[in-house]
């Protein structure tokens, strides 16, 4: 009990970006190589994607003392928050759907977790930032959002900017299935 | 690199736990050995949808898995980082001396952008044998399994793509070399670096 007041919990470590886009890349290298079809890559990202932000969004909720979310504007905040949080880049928030239930977050000029990357020609169907989307969705769902998102423009593909296009579908009830309760 | 964002090291230990699920995900299933319990979204998630965890099965059978080749992969992959990642950090740095600066590098400045935390002791025999002990190694705070005999399981694969980042740094710096890692007691990590000389 040496530092009162301080949550112990709470590791306060930090890591480089650069090392977080490395391994991924690598990651990635990888899956192409073991599925080569870029569709099942797709898949094995979106799916490591949402297996992070299951995690990750109790770890954010720790660090920010955040209040529940009243409507659909508040979280696209915090989504935004938590990219500037955990990598350094901010995307806008906009293009707002008139209903409010589908806004677009942007990078312009950039991808957050593809900057050493190059695209070979044969991999176009393949979504680098398929995670970000996995992470997202995964994310939501532990607070009850249950999301779809798609990746609108993808810098990486000569786009101008990285665009993720989420999309509301509706508030998950807490249903436990049987015999799990 | 001062000039890079540094984020909390929680999503690297996220990404890098991902590493090796999706690497040992048709093992666990064959194996009895150290399987994660999934989250109780991800078993309900799993339970909703069936019909494309089936498909992901069937692609994954085309896959050879056994302990061994997963694990070098996993290595493989801890190489290529290594390999970009020193050439970046290095960028403006002087050149080593000798081999032994090359370790104290490694163990002081590429651990600390990586880990947070220097390697606590660095030895060698003078030989191209070296070895670094890290007493409280992050990766290995991350998890937790039912007994020792698990832990230990577990444990080799969240050491062995540190293991390939070493070899990688080494290879970017024209050493070449052989690293093995083991885990001595709970969250403490001993790499062995033996240098190849030709």
């Amino acid at each position: 009990m040496s530092s009162k007041g301080k949550a112990p919990l709470l590791d306060a470590s930090k890591v480089n970006a650069d090392l977080i886009k490395l391994t991924y890349g690598a990651l990635v290298a990888q899956i192409v190589k073991d599925y080569e079809r870029p569709e099942d890559v797709n898949k094995q990202l979106d799916k490591l994607g949402y297996n992070i932000g299951v995690r990750l969004v109790e770890d954010f909720i720790a660090h920010h003392n955040i209040p529940r979310c009243l409507d659909f504007r508040q979280t696209a905040e915090r989504i935004q928050q938590a990219f500037r949080f955990y990598l350094g880049m901010q995307p806008s928030v906009g293009n707002w759907s008139p209903a409010g239930n589908e806004f677009s977050l942007t990078w312009e000029q950039t991808n957050p977790i593809g900057d050493f990357v190059e695209f070979p020609d044969h991999l176009r169907p393949l979504q680098y930032s398929r995670v970000l989307c996995g992470a997202i969705r995964g994310g939501c769902e532990m607070v009850q959002i249950d999301v779809t998102i798609n990746i609108a423009r993808e810098f990486l593909l000569a786009d101008s900017a990285t665009e993720l296009r989420v999309k509301f579908n509706k508030r998950l009830e807490d249903a436990l299935p049987v015999g799990e309760d | 690199m001062a000039d890079t964002f540094s984020g909390p090291s929680f999503l690297y230990h996220l990404l890098a736990n991902e590493l090796s699920v999706v690497l040992f995900n048709e093992l666990d299933k064959t194996s009895d050995g150290y399987a994660p319990l999934p989250s109780l979204k991800a078993r309900k998630h799993a339970r909703n949808n069936p019909p494309e965890v089936e498909k992901l099965d069937e692609s994954m059978k085309r896959l050879n898995v056994t302990p061994d080749v997963v694990l070098s992969k996993l290595e493989g992959m801890g190489y290529q980082v290594g390999l970009r990642l020193i050439e970046r950090l290095l960028k403006d740095h002087q050149r080593f001396k000798d081999e032994l600066e090359i370790m104290k590098y490694i163990c002081t400045d590429l651990w600390k952008y990586i880990y947070d935390k220097q390697i606590d002791t660095l030895r060698t025999n003078n030989h191209g044998t070296y070895v670094f002990t890290d007493n409280t190694f992050k990766p290995l705070t991350f998890f937790s399994v039912e007994g020792v005999d698990q832990y230990y399981a577990a444990a080799a694969r969240f050491i062995t793509f540190p293991c390939g980042i070493i070899r990688g740094a080494l290879s970017a710096l024209g050493i070449r070399s052989a690293v093995s890692a083991k885990a001595t007691t709970v969250t403490a990590c001993v790499f062995e670096v033996i240098v190849e000389r030709s």
